[in-house]
């Protein structure tokens, strides 16, 4: 089945109910994407598709056919987020930051910080109470 | 530039950042299987027969029999099992092991257990039979209850509460030599080395790796040695690599748990609002065998009386066999359970006095000179007041609480201390140790510290920069490997900074001497390897007696107080947290940004423990194993927090600094119940839900 993978083309051999996060992860070799739950509470495995992030437990891979997916290699490591998680210790323990990081992708510029906490509100954190976490994207997108 | 007291770049960021850092379940061995645990479905009993429904072609399975050692988790007592035998003791017990390259196909496997049921006990406060109890004695309790002023009692109730580290509990174990190599998701890889050496036999060769791990809490703590073992048991059978990852609904229903707590309070006091007397009885339900369930009851029973002068208490501690999962450690271990009823009590004691909850403790905390219930005199660096004043300044606490009087806000406080390190003795009995090597580039610092999320290697790394004299890159921090670093004690207890960041500045201003005026590489190019290796030298004025839990239990303490701000609605009964006041004095803050994460990250699980973190067991087993119905708090269920950071240094710590990875969490399940409590609704259970709420209410 064909889709883009973090800007690439990507065809790959699996059963189309697998669940996304396992095709990433195994197919794909990308284990940046977490499983926290596997039933969608956490967003530990958040990634994007055709832009919106979604969480991968939950997904079939049929369900990503010609679309766009991004996880959180596609960002490199040198992206303003990840430098502002690392500064800010926005990363504790670091499971729930790829997926942290895959939802403050979609916000825009200069948040509030109510976008930011019901942007967030499906990905648990249990390492910061979040606090640290809205330091770090608000210095990424621009606020002071 | 000296980096302590700065916040440096953490050493594990960027892995983290960029999904590079690699967990347990990213981790693959060439030819590796997957395992699964049959469990009992039975909270007490014995097995009758143990049937496979299924084509065991391809699968490798394991129960006792297949044990080369001793079956039981080497740790305080031996009393649990790897693997059932007969005698099921709770839901959830591990009784049979298989393994299959195809995980498909092990789910799919179906065993069936018949038992031979029997009448469990699942109530603590019915249970005969204890672990462990203690008592703490000073003054005459009796004598000085006849003669109060007034005397207030009460009974306060805590939940279990589920540690929920986003990465679930898992290893990998790999043949290797005439034994095991266990990588995994780990506190305390030498914890694992001895349940593992206990299982296998004393020879075989057992090597525990710690990989990145997503969170610990104390749930990682000592049932990874449960895990590793199943895990060791299937790689030696099968001969290849064996990957256990538990999924949430197992490690929810399976791995231990906070203690749940029954505390019962009756407190003299005299007509000047002094205190003078505390009766403390503190029940904490240990489940079915005994994991660390005493030193939880000792901990929690050293907190119980609270960070006040008294000079009459009498603490009694029980720990009580149920037939439900074993709890174990939990951030703060004992602690919260005793801080939580203590202060809950304390408030009531003042409204009883007729005094402000601010001047009722300011009269009674802790000053340096004071005695704690277990007679250790405070020093200097007790800070009870300074963390008050500070705490009430920062909140606005008596002009909001005279704004909210009559309204749906409610705000209330509580005054906390936790004890640094090892209980007593423990230090002493521990003997940790730490290396430091040179390397062509730098130093490489050689712990069995964990770093699970709190940030231990880049504290470390600091710590070792400054005495050194070198720059923080120069310092790498080794993989915890336990064939390559020493013993420096688990990761637990307050005690990575201060107990063995102490070691490491040891280590690292001997190394200094020794390499004189030369910088690490050029010491390393003319003269070659350098290491140092340093045991802890807990302080010679410490005395504890085990029996009578008379002495100085820790070698100090850190204090805090919050300010708890919340909101009823007066049609659903639910609370929601408005702000968190949090003061904590720390003695010296080493990185400042990872402590303020560790105060932001406690009191956001103290919240939740006080206010939404329920489990619900039915006959013997969680019922609510999933994070659809066990919340803990999102985005929206977090308020804001102000958070400071007061030093007042401990002479023993690493320029001063105490023990801080507990202490956050001691404090916001009073703060909040107290901010109840101003709201005219009287509650002394948590998790405050909606119901606990509602039936406060209508008994009013």
């Amino acid at each position: 089945m064909r889709f883009t993978l973090n800007g690439a083309r990507a065809d790959v051999a699996a059963h189309p109910m697998k669940r996304l996060l396992d095709v990433l992860r195994e197919e794909c070799g990308l284990t940046g994407t977490k499983e926290g739950c596997g039933e969608g509470e956490c967003g530990a495995c958040t990634v994007l598709v055709a832009g919106e992030p979604v969480v991968s437990c939950l997904v079939p891979f049929a369900q990503v056919a010609e679309q766009e997916v991004v996880t959180i290699e596609g960002l490199g490591d040198d992206h303003p987020l990840q430098h502002h998680f690392l500064n800010e210790a926005g990363a504790q323990c670091g499971i729930c930051t790829p997926g942290m990081i895959m939802v403050a992708l979609t916000l825009g510029r200069n948040p509030t910080l109510e976008q930011m906490r019901t942007a967030l509100a499906g990905n648990l954190c249990r390492c910061t109470g979040y606090e640290a976490i809205y330091r770090a994207i608000g210095r990424a997108c621009g606020r002071s | 530039m000296p980096v302590v007291g700065t916040s440096v770049a953490r050493k594990d960021g960027l892995g983290k950042a960029t999904g590079r850092a690699l967990y347990a379940d990213d981790l693959a061995f060439p030819g590796m299987l997957y395992g699964r645990t049959i469990r009992s479905t039975i909270a007490r009993g014995r097995i009758r027969a143990i049937r496979m429904d299924f084509d065991t072609h391809g699968f490798t399975v394991v129960d006792y029999r297949d044990i080369p050692g001793r079956n039981v988790v080497a740790l305080i007592e031996a009393d649990q099992p790897f693997l059932v035998e007969r005698e099921v003791r709770h839901v959830a017990e591990p009784v049979l092991l298989l393994a299959h390259e195809d995980r498909e196909a092990l789910l799919n496997a179906r065993v069936d257990i018949d038992y031979e049921p029997e009448v469990p006990l699942l109530d603590a406060e019915q249970s005969t039979v204890f672990l462990k109890t203690l008592s703490i004695d000073k003054g005459d309790v009796e004598r000085a209850l006849a003669g109060a002023e007034v005397v207030v009692e009460g009974t306060y109730r805590t939940g279990h509460q589920e540690h929920v580290y986003i990465e679930t509990n898992g290893v990998i174990a790999v043949p290797e030599g005439n034994g095991i190599a266990v990588h995994g998701s780990i506190q305390c890889p030498f914890y694992v080395v001895k349940a593992l050496k206990s299982l296998l036999g004393p020879d075989a060769f057992v090597r525990v790796v710690q990989s990145e791990t997503g969170g610990g809490f104390g749930g990682k703590e000592e049932y990874p040695s449960m895990i590793a073992g199943h895990a060791a048991l299937l790689a030696l059978k099968a001969k290849r690599p064996v990957k256990i990852i538990y999924d949430r609904g197992e490690d929810m229903l399976a791995t231990t748990k906070r203690h749940p707590s029954v505390v019962r309070h009756r407190t003299g006091i005299s007509r000047d609002g002094r205190l003078v007397a505390m009766d403390v009885d503190l029940l904490i339900d240990g489940g079915a065998y005994v994991t660390l369930s005493p030193v939880v009851l000792s901990r929690g029973a050293i907190h119980a009386a609270g960070p006040y002068r008294c000079p009459n208490t009498r603490i009694r501690g029980r720990a009580a066999f149920t037939n439900t999962p074993p709890n174990g450690a939990f951030r703060g271990f004992g602690a919260p359970q005793s801080l939580f009823a203590v202060e809950a009590h304390i408030e009531r004691v003042a409204e009883a006095a007729g005094m402000d909850p601010v001047a009722f403790r300011e009269l009674n905390a802790l000053e340096p000179g004071d005695t704690t219930a277990t007679g250790q005199t405070m020093t200097g660096d007790c800070s009870a007041l300074m963390v008050l004043r500070e705490a009430v300044t920062r909140s606005d606490f008596h002009r909001k609480r005279a704004a909210y009087a009559g309204t749906d806000r409610g705000i209330g406080l509580s005054l906390f201390y936790h004890g640094s390190g090892f209980t007593g003795s423990g230090e002493v009995r521990l003997s940790s140790k730490a290396k430091l090597e040179l390397t062509a580039t730098g130093v490489r610092v050689l712990v069995s510290s964990t770093d699970i999320g709190q940030g231990t290697r880049t504290m470390h790394a600091q710590i070792v920069a400054d005495s050194l004299g070198v720059p923080y890159e120069l310092v790498e921090i080794a993989q915890p490997d336990t064939a390559l670093v020493p013993d420096s004690g688990p990761t637990v207890a307050s005690r990575t900074c201060m107990v063995v960041g102490r070691i490491l500045q040891q280590c690292a201003v001997e190394m200094r001497e020794r390499m004189g005026a030369l910088a690490p590489d050029e010491y390393f190019r003319l003269h070659g390897p350098l290491s140092v290796i340093r045991e802890h030298e807990p302080p010679t004025w410490i005395h504890w007696d085990d029996e009578t839990y008379r002495g100085d239990a820790y070698a100090t303490f850190a204090w805090g107080c919050n300010v708890a701000e919340v909101e009823v609605n007066r049609d659903t009964y639910e609370i929601r947290p408005l702000r968190l006041t949090a003061v904590l004095e720390i003695g010296k803050a080493i990185h400042p940004i990872l402590a303020r994460g560790q105060i932001e990250g406690g009191s956001a699980q103290g919240l939740g423990y006080a206010l939404i973190e329920k489990v619900v067991m039915h006959d013997g087993a969680m019922a609510n194993a999933s994070l659809t119905n066990y919340t803990i708090p999102t985005t929206l269920d977090t308020p804001d927090m102000d958070v400071a950071i007061l030093e007042n240094p401990y002479a023993g710590g690493p320029w001063g600094a105490k023990g801080l990875g507990e202490l956050p969490i001691d404090g916001p399940a009073p703060a909040v119940v107290n901010a109840i409590r101003h709201l005219g609704i009287d509650v002394r259970e948590i998790p405050a839900t909606p119901e606990i709420v509602m039936a406060a209410c209508d008994s009013r």
